[in-house]
């Protein structure tokens, strides 16, 4: 199918090519921390999109496994507040690789050992990711709150010793995390802090949620309105290939779980369909060609 | 555009990326021969990494090995810029334009012409299975496809949207096999060109027969003399790092699209 534009709109359209990556809110908006650039302003008391139950993921995973879905993504809010994630994340490894987004705060030393055990059990990969935002505490804790840089380290270090190696994200808040010299100087951080084999996803920023407020909105000539997509560019976005569940439904992407229009269905087979590409973090995707995959 | 059918066969030979290591193809094609093969087939990726490109290409012409594309052949035939090899991290990357300029420029014009008569697929069967050879999966030339992170249903729609039993594939250089029932599932060949990050200098191909009724796959190591492989490799100027992977079977660049699994079983 070739991507197209929307006559009506003026933006281009994204086809859902094909359904592999399947994304879970598992937290919904309730995080521990309430870091200033959250595109989707989480924090302790934010009940937008509540936890999913892991009854809820059940129900979703016969579908995902019916479409042939290839991998499978936690985030929140904080995954690890959860209090079925184990049982969600042994569930869905019987079924296919998976990914954790997690800011590490939570993952002490019985955690790191049992997410370890449900790895080893699994002919698919576990995958932990970690978000820091910076070198050092200076440069991370004004972002992700005061005294969270030692204990992400925490988090860090307990799967290290269990015998898991995080993927370490990093966003652009982090002034020069994503030029060579930036991933150089993270890829020796991360050795100095016990990981021998490093590995590093660097994201860039979306205007939306508390960055709004933190550095600036999108200005309004940040969109794709009228603008036309190749195939390969419809290609590289992740909503031609990704869903997001949530307490409230079935979303386009990971990004746009604030927005109303995003909703696209109750089940997978109702999203089916292509997305109108008329928001404003669109533009990041298209201009960068990021993924929250990693 | 219709694959290509080659036919029934009892016993075949299966190369993933050669990456111009003409020296384990020979070893290869010789232990293919003792084994009594009806057919050898080249899965793409014959450029790359190693040393002096044209060997493997004249190796491969002259032997009437039925061969397809993969995403070197596509972009050398096509005179891309890069090699589309789709990697995401920016020292991979790196790497991987070293080793596309230097295989682009030591690439006969004749020979980037044969490539792009390659087709991308090709199909035959075995013991009755329906058999799709590809180089990354059937949907994308440059697609991995990882032991962990290959599951069973998405394994079942690739059979279904592409009317194959089973799926031949290479790209990311290990070899591996999953199945979903009797003759369905998939088979990654793995690569001739560069060991299989194991601390062991020796390469894999895949011989793929029937047995019982039913698809049978053994993965068959190559010993080959990768001391002077790495020697020519050093003569030609190409990166340490390369010349290292071959010395000591460990990957030592395109760490980081590697699955939480697959990186944790190799040293770097
Ligand atoms: S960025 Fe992550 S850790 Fe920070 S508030 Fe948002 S969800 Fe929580
Ligand atoms: S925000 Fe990005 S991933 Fe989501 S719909 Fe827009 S382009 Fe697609």
């Amino acid at each position: 199918m070739n991507a197209q534009s929307s006559a009506s709109s003026g933006f281009p359209i994204a086809p859902l090519f094909a359904l592999d990556t399947l994304w879970f809110q598992v937290a919904g908006t309730l995080c521990n921390l309430e870091c200033t650039h959250c595109f989707i302003s989480c924090s302790p008391t934010n009940h937008a999109h509540e936890m999913l139950t892991l009854a809820d993921v059940k129900r979703h995973l016969r579908e995902a496994e019916a479409l042939g879905v290839k991998e499978y993504y936690f985030t929140g809010g904080e995954p690890f507040m959860n209090h079925e994630i184990f049982e969600i994340l042994e569930e869905t490894l019987c079924q296919g690789p998976v990914s954790v987004l997690t800011n590490g705060v939570l993952i002490r030393a019985d955690t790191a050992a049992r997410l370890k055990r449900l790895s080893d059990a699994s002919e698919y990969s576990l995958d932990i990711r970690i978000s820091i935002d910076g070198w050092n505490a200076a440069t991370n804790d004004p972002i992700r709150g005061a005294g969270t840089f030692e204990r992400i380290l925490g988090g860090v270090r307990a799967l290290a010793s269990a015998g898991l190696n995080p993927v370490i994200t990093v966003t652009e808040a982090c002034e020069g995390a994503a030029t060579q010299d930036g991933r150089t100087r993270f890829f020796d951080f991360l050795r100095s802090i016990g990981l021998p084999q490093p590995r590093l996803k660097i994201m860039p920023l979306l205007r939306i949620g508390a960055e709004e407020q933190r550095l600036r909105a999108y200005e309004s000539w940040e969109t794709l309105k009228g603008r036309e997509l190749t195939p390969d560019e419809a290609g590289v976005l992740q909503c031609t290939g990704c869903r997001m569940v949530t307490s409230k439904g079935v979303y386009v992407c990971p990004i746009l779980i604030d927005a109303p229009d995003a909703k696209m269905g109750e089940t997978l087979g109702e999203t089916a369909r292509p997305f109108t590409l008329s928001h404003q973090a669109c533009f990041t995707c298209h201009e960068t060609g990021f993924s929250c995959r990693t | 555009m219709q694959d290509v059918n080659l036919g029934p066969f009892r016993r075949i030979a299966l190369f993933g990326g050669i990456y111009s290591n003409y020296l384990s193809l020979e070893r290869a094609i010789a232990l293919a021969k003792a084994k009594n093969v009806d057919a050898m087939i080249a899965l793409g990726d014959f450029g790359a990494f190693g040393p002096h490109p044209d060997r493997t290409v004249e190796i491969l012409r002259a032997s009437g090995i039925p061969t397809i594309q993969g995403n070197y052949e596509e972009s050398l035939a096509t005179g891309a810029e890069n090699c589309h090899c789709g990697y995401t991290d920016p020292r991979d990357n790196a790497f991987a334009q070293i080793s596309y300029d230097y295989t682009r420029e030591k690439t006969a014009a004749a020979h980037k012409a044969w490539m792009a008569t390659l087709p991308p697929q090709l199909r035959l069967t075995i013991a009755g299975k329906r058999l799709l050879l590809c180089h990354g999966s059937p949907r994308k030339i440059n697609e991995f496809l990882w032991e962990t992170t290959t599951p069973r249903p998405f394994i079942e729609k690739l059979l279904s949207d592409h009317a194959a039993d089973l799926i031949v594939c290479t790209h990311t250089g290990l070899q591996w096999q999953r199945f979903t029932g009797p003759g369905r599932g998939v088979v990654n060949v793995g690569a001739l060109g560069r060991p299989a990050n194991d601390g062991k200098p020796n390469v894999w191909f895949a011989i793929l027969e029937e047995r019982a009724g039913d698809v049978a796959v053994d993965f068959v190591p190559v010993d080959y003399d990768h001391a002077r492989l790495a020697r020519e490799m050093r003569s030609e100027g190409l990166p340490g790092e390369f010349v290292e992977t071959i010395e000591t079977g460990w990957w030592t660049t395109c760490l980081e699209i590697l699955p939480a699994k697959e990186r944790a079983r190799g040293r770097f």
